[in-house]
This record gives structure tokens, sequence and C-alpha cells, in this order.
């Protein structure tokens, strides 16, 4: 299930429950137990781009202390990837929502 | 009736932070000693970062997680959750502290719940928060698709997962060959192991690595097991991306040729820096070690930084898994004895903390932080991740702001990014002292700001229900 598009690969654990998010609109699957960054990895490069570059970003240290991993959701606040379950029906965009000011 | 009531009133109120082996065994050391201690921790389950715990329903054994030490994370895991389970102590999981309420530990500490704030009353506050990678910056290191030694192995233990499709991993420590030989044993296409540590500083550390012979052997059995994927004394050059990451790295062997390995991810670590925020925020000094290049929290034998406020684990002292079990029970045993309480007899652990200093000076001293590589970085090099602040812009503030390190922060931004410099600076440091032609010790240590983790602010306004 590993995508061409994905950042990551899956060497194991691959027999859990599917489950379905949004990730910019378009309907795509992860495993129950991943976080949202491996679930948006596996479907994505990058899970939103730099603030301050040009560059997509998709997490660096995995442990909650480089804060390079928060997502946007289009309902709701934003979301450290690294250390969030990913949920059947999350809404999850690569890109800041428009209305943000 | 539940156990908190079973304790008597006056019971002090000691809360540990981090659900590592060092917070574990404190834990366990209070415990039976009759108190109920308030344990906080970032992760879901206990276990810390190198005993990490995948969610619930994986299925991997303690053994492929964790192979030779599977024994010990098993038996952390299980003392663990027997003691949240009986209610001998209440387990804070998914959360962080963020202050050490004004006026030190009296007031309180500021916890983010994932059902918003609380603040815990606290006595007695033990400190068990760990490491992270101690990383050194390199040109396109800020591309999606390089990260640190420790996220790699993160990804394997938590998630079965490989960061990338083609890896390489780059940089010194222990984790080093570690996270190469799991990855490799779990199936991932490993390009190269690129190790800044020349082969000599390596043997020069033997007789003090010695002091543990069975974890010297591990580690050089390891590095032949690379084979010719492993290469010592090389210098990083710069990782080549295009707009989806990493493409190559360009580096320079022991012999001085120049070579590409390509790939797709790179992770990069050079062993360990203490996470110290908290204890900075807790009234603890520090003292900078030319050993560990790095400013780390002074304490006693014990991890007794002042009556009522202790350290444990690598955030003390960089000693691993092991060394912070013991740390654990020692500092514990130093919250007993300053209570009155009936406290364990710490000679033993004493005597085995000192072998496990010794090797881990050994470690420090094979796998030293990259000086000269940082020195040479050019001024196009982005030095923070989070706002993009190059080498050059650091050596201009530098210069003319004075080389110290809170007025370059202020002036140049550096070390205040949403990771509150955590992983800039070291390497800031090295450079500010290059650009003054001072050392790294004498431009002082970044002051610790509350919160150390950021907190969305509705989060932080909404009271979680007692
Ligand atoms: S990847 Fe560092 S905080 Fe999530």
């Amino acid at each position: 299930m590993t995508r061409p598009d994905a950042r990551i690969t899956r060497l194991a654990e691959t027999g859990r429950t599917p489950l379905w998010f949004r990730l910019d609109g378009r309907e795509v699957a992860a495993l129950a137990g991943d976080s949202v960054l491996t679930a948006v990895l596996a479907n994505a490069p990058a899970l939103r781009l730099a603030e301050f570059g040009t560059e997509g970003r998709a997490g660096f240290c995995l442990m909650g202390a480089c804060q390079d991993c928060w997502i946007w959701q289009e309902n709701g606040p934003r979301i450290r990837a690294c250390s969030t379950p990913v949920a059947e029906g999350m809404r999850l965009l690569t890109r800041t929502p428009e209305a943000w000011p | 009736m539940t156990a908190i009531e079973t304790a008597r009133p006056t019971a002090p109120r000691i809360v540990i932070v981090g659900a590592g082996p060092a917070g574990i065994r404190a834990a366990e050391t209070l415990v039976k000693a009759g108190l109920r201690p308030v344990v906080v921790d970032e992760g879901a389950r206990a276990g810390g970062q190198i005993y990490r715990r995948p969610p619930a329903g994986f299925q991997r054994s303690a053994e492929q997680l964790y192979g030779s030490e599977a024994g010990k994370a098993r038996s952390l895991h299980d003392l663990f959750d027997r003691m949240a389970a009986t209610g001998a102590l209440e387990h804070v999981a998914q959360s962080s502290v963020l202050a050490v309420g004004g006026g030190g530990k009296d007031a309180g500490l500021h916890v983010l719940t994932p059902d918003g704030r609380r603040v815990l009353p606290c006595d007695r506050l033990i400190l068990a928060t760990g490491a992270t990678d101690r990383l050194a910056p390199l040109p396109g290191w800020q591309a999606p698709g390089v990260y640190s030694l420790g996220a790699a192995q993160i990804a394997l233990k938590a998630q079965g997962v490989a960061l990338g499709r083609r890896i390489v991993l780059a940089g010194s420590g222990p984790l080093l060959t570690l996270v190469a030989v799991q990855l490799r044993k779990a199936g991932a296409d490993i390009a190269a192991v690129l190790d800044t540590a020349p082969l000599t500083r390596q043997a020069a550390a033997l007789p003090a690595l010695l002091a543990r012979p069975v974890f010297a052997l591990r580690g050089m059995m390891m590095r032949a097991r690379l084979g010719r994927l492993y290469r010592s004394g090389v210098t990083l050059q710069e990782i080549e991306t295009d707009e989806n990451g990493p493409v190559a790295i360009r580096w320079t062997s022991a012999a001085g040729r120049v070579q590409r390995s390509e790939c797709d991810m790179v992770g990069l670590g050079w062993h360990l820096r203490a996470e110290t925020q908290l204890a900075g925020l807790a009234g603890c000094r520090f003292e900078y070690s030319e050993l560990w290049s790095q400013w780390l929290p002074q304490a006693d034998r014990m991890g007794r930084v002042a009556d009522g406020v202790y350290l444990a684990g690598d955030g003390l002292r960089i000693l691993g898994a092991d060394g912070a079990e013991i740390a654990g029970r020692l500092a514990a045993t130093a919250c007993l004895q300053d209570l009155g309480l009936a406290a364990p007899d710490p000679a033993a652990d004493l005597q085995r903390l000192a072998r496990m200093e010794r090797f881990a000076t050994g470690i420090a001293r094979a796998f030293p932080w990259p000086a000269a590589q940082v020195q040479a970085l050019p001024d196009a090099t982005v030095i923070c991740r989070c706002e993009g602040v190059t080498a050059g812009h650091l050596r201009q503030t530098a210069a003319y702001g004075g080389a110290e390190a809170n007025r370059v922060k202020s002036l140049g931004r550096i070390g205040m990014g949403r990771c509150q410099g955590r992983f800039c600076q070291i390497a800031a440091a090295e450079l500010i002292a290059g650009q003054a032609g001072c050392k790294p010790a004498e431009i002082g240590r970044l002051r610790d700001q509350a919160p150390v983790r950021p907190a969305p602010v509705g989060a932080w306004v909404q009271d979680a229900p007692p």
C-alpha cells in the first residue's frame, strides 16, 4: 500500500486494521495505530510547507521536541503529527487553510 | 477505597517528570517506601524513548523490538504498568510539563494534558527528562526527509516504518551503528553509514570502554556487521536536495576522497544532548562540559540539585539506559533521605554509577562532537531549522552584537524558533565562538524559557477537570 509519492516505507506490522481519512480533500488509507505523521507520509512527501523557507516539512525528531511536524486540519486546531494517533475521518491539510489570517 | 485515600494525609506530593528507565526506577523506589508519586510523561505508555512501546495492538515481540535489551525493557514496562494499575502511582500520560511555577517548584507544575491545563502541586520534584539527539547542521538538512537518528529508531520501533526508501545514516555515537543494524535487519535499504569519528579516537578510548566489555564488544561487532557500508573518519559536506527532499549526500573520506551517496532519507545525530530546560527553570546551575561539548546540570552524586529538586538519567549525565535506571533509584533515595524517611543504602548503586561513568567518558571521547566540520560550514547553511537562520547571519550578529549566546539569540533569533534551540544551540555556540576566537564555554548558556513546549492558547486557557 506504499504510494509512489509516499515518504515512508512500511517494514512491519502491516496486518493492522485499515482506516480512512482525508488529506487535502482526497480519501486516503492508513492503519489503526499509525501516528498522523506515519499516516500522512505514507501518502505524501511532506506535512506542510516551511513558514520561513520554500521547502516542505516532514518532521524531524519524532519525539515531540522539534515541533517540525505540526499539520493543519480542515476544522479545528493544528496538531503535532508525531505524537497524535490518526483517527478515522480526520480531515488534514498539507497547505495552510485559506481562511487562516 | 483508592490508594490516595489510604495514603497519610501529610504525605509529601512528589512529582516525577519522565517515564523512561530513570523515572520508572525512581517511582519504584518511592512506592517501595510507601509513597504515591505522580508520574508525568509525554508518551501514551511508559518506557521512554529507548524502550519506547508501539501502540496497543502491534505484534512484534520485545526481542524483535529491543534485541539484547528485551529483558530490561520488558521488566521496566511490566513494573510500571503494575504500579499504575494498582494505584501505587498516578500516571499522567500524554502530558507535557510546560513550566515550573513562578517561585520554584512550590508553586506547582504547569502541565498540558490532553484535556487542557492542570497545575500539579509539588513538594518534591524528580526530573528524568532524558535526552535528544545532539545535532550538527549540514547544508540541506532543513529539507523534508532529513531526520534525527532517534527519529529513525522511533519510526521503526513504534510504527514499524522506515522514513525513506534508500537511507544514509551519518554522525557519530552508539546510536549511529545501532540504528543502522536495526534498520537493515528489518529490511530497509541502507546506502551508507558515515561516522565522523576517526578510528584512532575510537581506539584511544578503548581502555575506558572496557569498563563495560560486553557493550564495547557489541559496538565493535555491529560496526563489523555493517562491513563496507560503515566508514569512519569522514567529513560531511552537503545534503543535495530537490523539492521532495534529499537526493544524495556528499562527504570526504578519511583518505580525503570526495564521495557521493545517493539516498532519499538522511538520519543525522552526534550522540546525545541532555534535555535540561525544566532543570533550568527549577533553579539548577550548569557547568560547561568540554568532554560532552554542552552545558550539563550540576548536582551531587545522588542527583540532588537542592533540597526538593533531583535529577536522574540522561538529562543529568549521559550514561544510557542502564545508567539511567541506577540514577533514578539514587535520585529517589536522595528524596527519601531529605524527607527523613527510611531509604535504601545507595552504596552499591553509587559504585555501579562510577563504572557507567567510566564507560560513558570513553564513548564521549570515541565519538566526539564534530567541531571542525561545524566551524567550516558555509555562510549559506541554515543553522536554525525552525526559522531558517543561516550561519552567515549568525556570524555577522556575533561580530556586531558580541559573543554571548543570549545576546545573539535576541539580535539574531537563533534559538528562538519553536524547538527553542534544542537542535541548533550547540552548533550556534560553536559558530559564535569561532567568530569571536574563543571557546563555546565562554559564550554562555541560553536561558531557559517557559513554556518549554509550545502550547496552543486554547489548551492553555482551558483547565482540565480535576
Ligand atoms: S517530529 Fe519533532 S515534534 Fe514531531
